[in-house]
């Protein structure tokens, strides 16, 4: 579903991501965990072109990320959810739904709208869906977001430290979704500091370290038996 | 020539024929309102750019039409344009060149407030906006421009309170407005005193008028929902 070869990313002369390779196949949850500034935000970020790309490909279900038609075309594709949720604070939460599947996607009003009570429904939130963001808690924020991503049905979904500024309480709501999601198969690439969902609904553990990728495989046996070195520091310090 | 006593009452005499003058000097201000909103917004957006010519262009007009005082644009346009044009211009040039100036000068500052506006919505919501799949003017329309337009109300309010006081240059290429019907009734009757506090209490019931108009909407913007 996601190729990346050899992808170089430079922020003026700092060197970021140091010429990575990764791949993710359909319906596989792959996780990205690494310190504070080794590059896996960035990296992810790269993925729907958040950030321009120095060198290297990615491609994503067959479309490469090159030009500007297919950077619109793959964002249709894949959803993405933020760190602090980013919904629209002048829209309720069903308005934050509907809108990108009826102006991108063309659909009409009601079809939208079902489709925004759906997931609404999915997340656990539709008696808060006339509320607008700012009367809503972190968590539910999250939640809204991460239905949002969704209705534009997309075919992989991104998760860029989506629990990382939620209070501890709210964490375990918007993790329940995930899970969910992952279940329900849906391919998703997801940046986090939870090591607990990692272990549990993983499929693949990638480990960053200062731009290129140092260990990867089945969650279980990185948190068991790490191999390398820099792996093992760090993931001694955060179990 | 002898100081006569002053004609408190010709203040309030001449008060109706001012009022045709206080109709000009608002038709002149909304005009250039007008157009000077939609001039802001295209230029702001051009000074945002991504080519470089349009960001130049863009930022030239601002400058200018920022840095040089509205009544050299005035002249500029009244008496410097028509020599560009061999053809005779209409008897009423001085009223298209009025709103052409006061327009383009209100259009650089709104670019600037209109700018400022944009500038201040967090990064996160034209991401947000374009991960979904948005187009650059998709995620202005719907996400950014709204949430600016609530920001830009006050300093655009200013704006227009500043617009409303110096369209009284307009008078000097001799359009009837409130300040040139004043000074013709002055000039008449030599009772500048009463004439020009008249025209001073006009002008201010207009900008507070104004003003009261731009708190008025500001606090139902930020009622309706985030703030």
């Amino acid at each position: 579903m996601i190729t990346v070869s050899n992808l170089h990313k430079y922020f003026g002369k700092l060197e970021v991501l140091k010429g990575i390779d990764m791949e993710v196949k359909e319906r596989e949850v792959v996780v990205i965990i690494g310190a504070s500034g080794s590059g896996k935000s960035t990296l992810l970020r790269c993925l729907n072109k958040l950030e321009d790309i120095t060198s290297g490909e990615i491609t994503i279900d067959h479309i490469p990320l090159n030009s500007e038609s297919n950077v619109n075309a793959i964002r249709r594709e894949v959803g993405m959810v933020f760190q602090r949720f980013n919904l629209f604070p002048h829209m309720t939460a069903l308005q934050n739904v509907v809108l990108a599947p009826q102006i991108v996607r063309n659909l009409s009003k009601q079809e939208a709208e079902e489709i925004g009570l759906e997931l609404l429904n999915k997340v656990g939130l539709s008696d808060k869906m006339h509320e607008y963001p700012r009367r809503l808690s972190g968590g539910q924020q999250q939640r809204v977001a991460i239905a949002r991503a969704l209705a534009m049905r997309p075919k992989v979904m991104l998760f860029d430290e989506a629990t990382s500024a939620l209070d501890p309480e709210m964490v375990g709501e918007v993790l329940a979704v995930m899970r969910d999601l992952a279940r329900e198969g849906m391919t998703m690439v997801v940046v986090t500091h939870e090591m607990g969902f990692a272990r549990e609904v993983g499929d693949r553990l990638i480990f960053i370290d200062e731009g290129v990728i140092v260990e990867e495989g089945p969650p279980v046996e990185i948190f068991s038996n790490p191999r390398n070195p820099r792996t093992q520091a760090f993931l001694s310090k955060i179990l | 020539m002898t100081i006569g006593a002053i004609n408190w009452g010709l203040a309030l005499d001449s008060f109706p024929v001012l009022v045709q003058g206080a109709k000009i000097t608002l038709q002149f201000t909304v005009v250039s309102i007008f157009f000077g909103m939609i001039l802001g917004l295209v230029f702001a957006l051009g000074r945002m750019a991504k080519s470089k010519i349009i960001k130049f262009l863009a930022a030239t007009y601002i400058d200018f039409f920022r840095g040089t005082p509205l009544l050299v644009q005035i002249f500029l346009i009244y008496f410097g344009l028509p020599q560009l044009f061999p053809f005779t211009l209409p008897d009423n040039y001085q009223y298209i060149a009025g709103a052409i100036a006061m327009s383009l000068n209100c259009g650089a500052y709104t670019a600037e407030i209109f700018r400022a506006g944009i500038q201040s919505i967090d990064y996160g919501q034209a991401e947000a906006a374009r991960s979904l799949g948005m187009s650059h003017i998709q995620s202005m329309r719907y996400i950014i421009l709204p949430q600016a337009f609530k920001v830009v109300v006050p300093p655009l309010g200013n704006e227009f309170i500043t617009l409303l006081k110096d369209s009284s240059l307009l008078a000097i290429i001799a359009i009837e407005d409130l300040m040139y019907t004043g000074k013709i009734i002055a000039g008449r009757t030599f009772q500048a005193l009463p004439i020009f506090m008249m025209v001073a209490v006009m002008y201010l019931s207009m900008t507070m008028v104004l003003s009261r108009l731009v708190n008025y909407t500001e606090k139902r913007l930020s009622k309706s929902d985030n703030g």
